[in-house]
């Protein structure tokens, strides 16, 4: 099953049991407040997805390593390995 | 070509205009391999680059001996081409510009006994990897494009767009066959693909240090074609 199948299968899951519950006929409510919070649920879990993709990507964003150290290193390398391949007969 | 041995490394490096930067990479992989006592050879695919790239490849093939640098001309896929000719069990793909350093590979090498993984990928996401050179914006869409292939693909993989990884050999012909796309996202198909079929992924953190000469373009263009190639390995995958 691709990805997008599963996202579609899981949504339907989850769309059809909201949808019973929430958008029952009058007889077959489920209580008070529970239909309360039950109605905007989609709504609620779309922000708090939203406000988790905002808060990851924000803190992998100020914890990306900067590697300063691996540039240093590399920038030595680069002028040994230059001398050496001159010694070695490298026309660069 | 030398005949293979147990445990041969080939590094497939395809170029494109780096004849400043192959003989730098061709001389830090020479002294890697040869400090850890690690057999090798060096494959050096070349698209055709109007620069020189050619001639200097030949002058590293005639300094460090042919059976330990191969140069082919480009035919069709290089890394097809390239895989063609290689006769080691394991075989290192990386870039030839210098982002990424050779010294890793041991530790490619040391992870993949450990676990015996069919494929070891390099993430600069995780552990003490990570960029040099790159300012809060381009890491910004780095950070928020790997996000939203975590969430659409799940890979179990930190790190889908990163191109310095080893492979068994047959595992890499095995992928090279069923893949399609190109860029970023053949890189991201190799490891979705790699998971599919059941193969095991293991990962080293990296420093990917970013061009040393020449420019990085990370334009408009790159972030559609990444935008379509992830929606497409979304619902084919």
């Amino acid at each position: 099953m691709t990805k997008l199948a599963q996202w579609l299968c899981g949504l339907a899951l989850l769309g059809s049991a909201w949808a019973a519950l929430a958008l029952a006929p009058p007889g077959l409510q489920p209580p008070g407040p529970l239909r309360q919070a039950l109605l905007p649920l989609p709504v609620y879990l779309l922000v708090a997805f939203g406000c988790y993709s905002l808060a990851t990507v924000g803190y992998r964003l100020a914890t990306f390593n900067d590697c300063e150290e691996a540039a240093v290193e590399l920038q030595e390398h680069i002028r040994a390995a230059r001398a050496d391949l001159r010694r070695r007969g490298l026309r660069l | 070509m030398a005949a293979p041995g147990p445990g041969r490394l080939s590094v497939l490096l395809p170029t494109y205009n780096e004849r400043d930067n192959l003989p730098l990479v061709v001389w830090l992989l020479a002294r890697t391999f040869s400090d850890s006592g690690i057999d090798f050879e060096i494959i050096v695919i070349d698209d055709g680059s109007p620069d020189g790239t050619q001639e200097v490849a030949q002058q590293l093939e005639k300094i460090y001996g042919s059976d330990k640098i191969l140069f082919l001309f480009p035919s069709g896929t290089a890394y097809i081409h390239g895989m063609k000719y290689a006769t080691g069990d394991f075989i290192v793909i990386m870039d030839a510009d210098l982002s990424h350093h050779p010294k890793f590979i041991p530790e490619f090498i040391r992870k993949q006994k450990e676990g015996n993984f069919d494929i070891v990928s390099g993430t600069r996401y995780k552990g003490n990897g990570g960029v040099y050179g790159w300012d809060l914006k381009r890491k910004l869409i780095s950070r928020g494009a790997n996000f939203l292939t975590q969430v659409l693909l799940r890979p179990g993989a930190s790190d889908l767009t990163g191109s310095f990884r080893l492979y068994r050999k047959e595992v890499l012909e095995k992928l090279m066959e069923k893949c399609v796309s190109k860029g970023y996202v053949f890189q991201m198909e190799m490891i979705v693909r790699a998971r599919q079929l059941g193969f095991t992924v293991g990962e080293v953190p990296i420093s990917f240090v970013d061009r040393v000469y020449g420019e990085s373009k990370l334009g408009g263009n790159e972030i559609v074609s990444f935008l379509k190639g992830l929606l497409t390995l979304f619902a084919t995958t």
